[in-house]
């Protein structure tokens, strides 16, 4: 193959003279360039947000496109080896809370209090109990999460890793990976896991 | 000019004192009166307001050097101002800079009216009484561009690179919960709460956001162009402050308003 190299070369050379100005390389590399002089920070919006991780800068693709399936495995491999369960075991908490960190918005915006604590928004993007009509559409509904699935340790385990990093489960998931971001305390994580399994929480009426 | 009409102040108050007398009143009160405030906007969109005092802040003689903004370059000739907004952003030789409709305000206040650039973008936002001379220019010259289709060529190479870099922030995820410009605007049919979504990747969507920017907010009471839109969507994004005019706003706008074309221009509009 390796005569053809400098042919494919000129040939693609000479299709980005035809449309786009640069590489796609180079495109993705300049992109964070300008970005980096775009952007000024504010309050707890640091400049380094721009910086991208591997699923960061890997999944920084249009929606539906097929990634390779060893990127995909790296991807959750590492994201899966990242989770950090609870020290004492215990992946519970109280659904209530639960369901007030489902709701706030707050958290992590340069507009927001960095002392006050953030919330999920979990209902922006995803149905959750009957009660709350205003959810959003970008996830799947959870209602009857635990109602279906039961609360088994590995349910809850499965649970609390999604909600600590989703990545783990399902690599470029729109859902933010809280823990692993450090969004959410684990006591907060714990509220919400109790809120999708505690069959007296709202979700599973 | 057309000033918002007696009977849209009437269903203001109405609705003012709908919400406010509320408490255990019934809800379909409240959504009545929201029903006929939507109507009685039809005929008399606040928006005018700014449009009015664009016009007058583009004639006007201000700066340094007392110069209005008449000859100010828009990429159809100076002073040119029907149907400019629908060829924007766009390239321009004196800058040799592609340049959305702000950074060109921007830069004729810098050159025919002398003004320094932290003079210039001293309030790109309006906040009540402190109006931003960007917003209601922005509305009185995208008012002139209405009912035009939409025409962004991008037959330069700095327009096609504008465009491609604009391509890939879009689809850039990062900060500290992943988002992209893509997360929230890249499929059919979803919605955040009960918020509709366009899909910006398809042409009917970025057809149908990008013509109705800029637009009166009636949440905020506050005339917003398309950069505040930029803006405000990194907030909420989770990104540091995106500067205004800056180089990543022209090219996302590059891309978005090209991937409208071909619609008519729709604004200054009205949204909630």
């Amino acid at each position: 193959m390796k005569p053809r190299k400098p042919f494919v070369a000129l040939l693609a050379a000479l299709l980005l003279a035809g449309c786009a100005t640069l590489s796609d390389e180079e495109a993705s590399r300049r992109a964070l360039d300008v970005m980096k002089t775009s952007f000024k920070e504010r309050g707890q919006a640091k400049l380094d947000r721009l910086d991208q991780d591997d699923a960061q800068r890997a999944c920084s693709v249009p929606p539906g496109t097929e990634l390779p399936k060893a990127t995909t495995e790296r991807l959750e491999k590492a994201n899966l080896a990242a989770i950090r369960y609870p020290s004492d075991g215990k992946l519970m908490g109280d659904w209530k809370a639960g369901e007030r960190v489902a709701q706030s918005g707050v958290g992590m915006q340069y507009s927001d209090d960095p002392k006050r604590p953030a919330g999920a928004n979990c209902y922006a993007c995803h149905q959750l109990s009957k009660q709350e009509i205003s959810f959003g559409t970008i996830g799947p509904s959870l209602y009857h999460f635990g109602k279906q699935r039961g609360a088994s340790v590995a349910i809850q385990r499965y649970t609390y890793g999604k909600i600590y990093n989703s990545n783990a489960f399902t690599a470029c998931s729109n859902m933010p990976r809280f823990g692993h971001k450090g969004i959410l305390t684990e006591q907060q994580m714990k509220d919400v896991t109790a809120l999708l399994l505690d069959p007296a929480s709202p979700v599973n009426q | 000019m057309k000033r918002p009409s007696a009977s849209l102040v009437a269903a203001l108050l109405a609705l003012a004192a709908a919400v406010a007398s509320a408490g255990a009143q019934a809800q379909s009160d409240t959504i009545d009166e929201i029903q006929k405030y939507r109507q009685q906007l039809q005929d008399g969109n606040p928006a005018e307001l700014w449009e009015a005092r664009g016009e007058a802040l583009w004639k006007q003689k201000r700066g340094p050097k007392n110069a209005s903004l008449e000859a100010c370059d828009l990429g159809k000739g100076p002073g040119v101002v029907k149907g400019a907004y629908a060829e924007m952003p766009r390239w321009f030789a004196d800058a040799d800079r592609v340049m959305d409709l702000e950074t060109r305000l921007v830069h004729c206040m810098i050159t025919l009216q002398g003004f320094t650039f932290a003079e210039a973008t001293r309030r790109p936002y309006g906040a009540g009484s402190n109006r931003s001379d960007f917003e209601s220019l922005a509305a009185w010259i995208t008012s002139e561009s209405k009912g035009v289709t939409m025409n962004v060529a991008l037959g330069h190479a700095k327009e096609r690179e504008a465009y491609q870099l604009g391509e890939k922030m879009f689809y850039f995820r990062g900060g500290s919960h992943d988002f992209a410009c893509a997360t929230c605007h890249g499929e059919d049919g979803k919605r955040i709460r009960l918020q509709d979504l366009p899909n910006l990747t398809r042409k009917a969507g970025a057809q149908l956001a990008y013509t109705t920017w800029p637009a009166y907010r009636v949440s905020q009471g506050e005339l917003r162009t398309f950069q505040w839109r930029l803006y405000d969507c990194f907030r909420q994004q989770r990104f540091p402050e995106l500067k205004f005019t800056s180089e990543a706003s022209v090219a996302l706008t590059t891309f978005l308003a090209h991937n409208a074309n071909g619609a008519a221009f729709n604004a200054p509009a009205i949204k909630r």
